[in-house]
């Protein structure tokens, strides 16, 4: 089947909501895909931390973010945690990279385990980015 | 065979999509899909997943910004 592959490396707000639309996207449209959570990415999987990033422009000390969020709201935009629970529902797997735990010291009982299809290094990410049709890099 | 209904009114991306995705997952060969939405993007969109995943659109209709697809499984 046709797939897509996503490296977060971004902890932000904002590009975690790319990345988790882009990959509700590619299941909506009959693919596979896998999120692999990187560096300040993986923080995002930290209990209760997949909302607390900051947005990559105008955080201005959580006011640009709280503005971004009504206007949001206003929207109707899913929130992350939504299309974190529609991302899994639809087979997406949500990949930690085990060397940023060992450089943060992050602890597998720090992260949500709820979310984690597995754990991996860049191998995993090669083996699933060279079989796949989409490869993207946040 | 009942058809299977998503209402996606006043859901905006990626909602309908994926929504639809589920329900297609849900319905059995055969069963007819019929999804009612208002998001202006859906519309374009839904058909595209429709064709990407090889299944059947009967029909794209919109009524006063309201509009349905429907799909067969």
């Amino acid at each position: 089947m046709a797939k897509a592959t996503i490296v977060l490396h971004s902890g932000d707000f904002d590009k975690v909501y790319s990345a988790l639309i882009i990959g509700n996207g590619a299941l909506a449209m009959g693919m596979d895909c896998s999120i692999y959570f990187t560096f300040w990415g993986l923080q995002r999987l930290r209990l209760g931390a997949l909302s607390k990033g900051h947005i990559s422009k105008m955080h201005m000390m959580g006011l640009g973010k709280w503005f971004m969020k009504r206007k949001m709201k206003q929207a109707n935009v899913a929130s992350l945690e939504k299309l974190m629970k529609d991302f899994k529902e639809l087979g997406g797997k949500i990949i930690a990279c085990d060397m940023t735990m060992e450089v943060m010291g992050i602890k597998k009982e720090d992260l949500d385990q709820s979310l984690i299809t597995e754990y991996g290094a860049v191998g995993t990410y090669i083996r699933e980015a060279r079989e796949s049709d989409i490869t993207l890099f946040i | 065979m009942d058809e299977l209904c998503v209402n996606c009114v006043r859901e905006t991306c990626p909602i309908p999509l994926i929504e639809t995705r589920k329900a297609i997952n849900a319905a059995t060969k055969g069963q007819i899909i019929e999804v009612t939405g208002t998001h202006p993007a859906s519309k374009k969109e839904i058909p595209m997943a429709v064709k990407a995943m090889k299944l059947k659109l009967l029909s794209v209709d919109e009524k006063d910004g309201v509009w349905k697809i429907k799909i067969q499984k």
